[in-house]
């Protein structure tokens, strides 16, 4: 078991002909994902690496080949349809890639999921990887990975990879490594991802990588305090930030006093978690949680 | 992309929201005559992107056309410098001369987008002028959200029940809840990211009127709005910040002597936080961004290395799409092209950090290497 992707995913990939969507769609197929289908407009017919199909739309694409994950490289100003395409079409999973989406379309996006059965993760996310079913809908480099039973949940992408590394490294391995994305408005919170580790048999243990600016880690602070009863260890990055300047990650600025990361730290303890001191200690920390 | 008042209040005007009559000034036979037209009293604002200006000596009453002239000379050509502004302070090239009146009470207005409920927010206060973090912290039932729907925009009954929880008469309900839409509108159709009213007055004459308006719009958006653009004031940015942009690397600017040029902005943090922690000070946060090459790479270190601050450099890179071996080209492209060459510590690991390594070992500059955030955290405190 893993959360959200599995032997069952049947991958597409909307802007699959694009120069990002080509290479990383290659890449997950290196990695053992199964890709059924691309989409771009005007290129139906076609195929990707001589055997995926190629579709105009992703209803076609859909109906055609069972897709039930999207992964999309589609550039920022069309972004938005690009997931409320995959919306319409019912896809139980979009995860949005794109980076720089205007956060006006990010928050009609999320208007318009309400009710509907598609879950997005992103945008602007690294996407996420179940390295047991060698499943990896993303941009991750697939090599750092191993299986195993800790859950990864995080706002960043490198910053995903480095506590990947530090976990393979100790012979720690991941049941599912989820980027959430460093948006202001995203789709998959820290709190679902929790959830579906909470219920998840697979995973023992989570850790959790937050960032200053927001409220979001506070939030995942109550869920976990109230509802996660498998061991959590989070780290907070940006604790050296100046306050009202924005790191790189629109997310990443300090507003008011519940954006700083003392003020998370301290919710995240509170919560019953282990907070992890340094960027340098997320191997380490997990590793003692799960001894 | 921040706006100066002047540029926020003729937008919120354009929308239908009340703003004083002002006139912008260059020069101060400009304020002069503006300060006439306003009937000879007139305030005089600097106009720089930032708050605090009141405290900073930034805005001042002028009681005749002749002192607006003054008090406009004084401030065009200065740099002022402000609780928010750092200690560089901000370039004042233009003023605002606005009318002066007798004001009953001060209000905050501000729309921003929420993250948690992921759409924007109308935020109000009855305390007006002061920071609205400050009222929250000290007296946070005095801080009124109403919820934008993305779709059906902000409502009148909204409007009112806005009105009605700051205690406003009810013959300004309507004025006021048609500003609280106008600048929903705004805040919607130009992609803004913070609209802020701060203070909204009442005057004696029982007339709401926006006394300062900062507007922020969104960077990604700006496709769509070329005419916003052109309103970019890059006078106001850190120069290195801003060639940085050009470049689209994120670059800020901070006080210590350890350059970091990371890929990702959360990794970048990390390192930061990792400088600190050894006890050394970063001279910079540099997220150099997901799909660099090798002669962004190298421009990145160029930016890093001509803050003149800059002792050490830690060169931090988890391949992904981007393959360390490119990073470490453009690392060797940069220092070679560089008029200074700060020590160099470097940590490669992902895609083809063999290779990467191995670039950096030939190149001869001598770079001090890094397996894990430790190591590099301990060379960086040698």
């Amino acid at each position: 078991m893993s959360i959200l992707v599995n032997e069952e995913t049947r991958l597409l990939v909307q802007g699959i002909t694009g120069r990002e969507g080509s290479f990383h769609a290659e890449r997950c197929m290196a990695y053992g994902t199964n890709l059924v289908a691309g989409v771009t407009p005007g290129k139906g017919g076609q195929t990707f690496e001589g055997r995926v199909p190629i579709f105009d739309s992703v209803s076609e694409a859909a109906d055609a080949t069972g897709a039930n994950v999207s992964l999309i490289f589609v550039p920022p100003p069309f972004a938005a349809d690009a997931i409320l395409e995959a919306a319409d079409a019912e896809i139980p999973l979009a995860v949005c890639i794109t980076e720089g989406v205007p956060v006006r379309d990010a928050a009609m996006v999320m208007r318009y999921l309400e009710g509907k059965p598609t879950r997005l993760l992103g945008p602007n996310c690294p996407g996420l990887i179940t390295p047991g079913a060698k499943a990896k809908v993303g941009i991750m480099p697939g090599a750092i990975h191993a299986p195993g039973k800790v859950g990864v949940v995080s706002r960043s992408g490198t910053l995903t990879y480095e506590a990947v590394g530090q976990l393979t490294g100790l012979g720690v391995g991941q049941s599912t490594c989820v980027g959430i994305g460093g948006d202001p408005v995203s789709g998959t919170t820290f709190v679902d991802v929790l959830a579906m580790f909470n219920d998840d048999p697979e995973t023992e243990a989570i850790v959790m990588i937050g960032e200053i600016g927001g409220t979001k880690e506070q939030e995942a602070a109550a869920f976990i305090a109230a509802h996660v009863r498998k061991p959590v260890a989070a780290l907070i990055v940006g604790q050296t930030a100046p306050p009202g300047r924005r790191m790189g990650h629109a997310g990443a600025v300090i507003t008011g006093k519940a954006a700083l990361a003392s003020e998370k730290m301290r919710a995240l303890e509170e919560a019953g978690c282990r907070v992890i001191p340094t960027p340098a200690d997320i191997g380490a920390t997990a590793a003692a949680m799960l001894a | 992309m921040k706006l100066h008042e002047y540029q926020a209040k003729e937008l919120l005007a354009a929308y239908g929201a009340p703003v004083p009559e002002n006139y912008v000034a260059s020069s101060g036979a400009e304020a002069a005559d503006a300060a006439r037209k306003l009937g000879g009293e007139a305030v005089v604002k600097a106009q720089v992107h930032a708050g605090g200006r009141g405290k900073a000596g930034g805005v001042k009453v002028a009681a005749s056309p002749e002192e607006a002239a003054q008090i406009a000379e004084s401030l065009i050509g200065s740099t002022l410098v402000t609780l928010q502004t750092g200690p560089a302070g901000a370039p004042v090239h233009k003023v605002l001369v606005e009318r002066t009146m007798e004001i009953e009470r001060e209000l905050y207005l501000s729309v921003a987008t929420d993250g948690s409920r992921r759409r924007p927010v109308v935020i109000a206060s009855a305390s007006g002028g002061m920071e609205i973090e400050e009222v929250a912290q000290t007296e946070p039932e005095k801080v009124l959200t109403e919820p934008v729907d993305p779709v059906i925009g902000f409502r009148a009954f909204q409007g009112r029940r806005l009105a009605a929880r700051l205690g406003l008469p009810a013959a300004q309900t309507r004025p006021f809840s048609a500003l609280v839409e106008a600048c929903c509108r705004a805040y919607d159709e130009k992609d803004a990211t913070m609209i802020e009213i701060n203070p909204l007055v009442l005057t004696a004459g029982g007339e709401l009127l926006a006394l300062d308006a900062k507007i922020s719009l969104d960077d990604d958006a700006l496709f769509r709005h070329p005419a916003e653009a052109g309103l970019r004031d890059a006078s106001q940015d850190d120069p290195l910040e801003a060639q940085a942009a050009e470049a689209g690397i994120a670059y800020v600017k901070l006080d210590g002597d350890i350059g970091c040029m990371v890929n990702g902005a959360g990794l970048a943090m990390a390192t930061m936080d990792i400088v600190q922690f050894a006890g050394a000070k970063p001279a910079n946060f540099l997220d150099v961004g997901g799909g660099a090459g090798e002669e962004k790479i190298s421009r990145a270190i160029l930016l890093m290395l001509s803050d003149p601050n800059v002792e050490k450099a830690l060169v931090n890179i988890f391949g992904g799409i981007l393959r360390c071996d490119v990073a470490a080209r453009g690392v060797v492209d940069a220092y070679g092209k560089a008029d200074r060459r700060p020590p160099l510590v470097a940590r490669m690991l992902g895609t083809n950090a063999d290779e990467g390594k191995e670039v950096l070992a030939r190149s001869g500059l001598n770079a001090r290497m890094a397996d894990t955030l430790q190591e590099a955290a301990a060379a960086i405190k040698e």
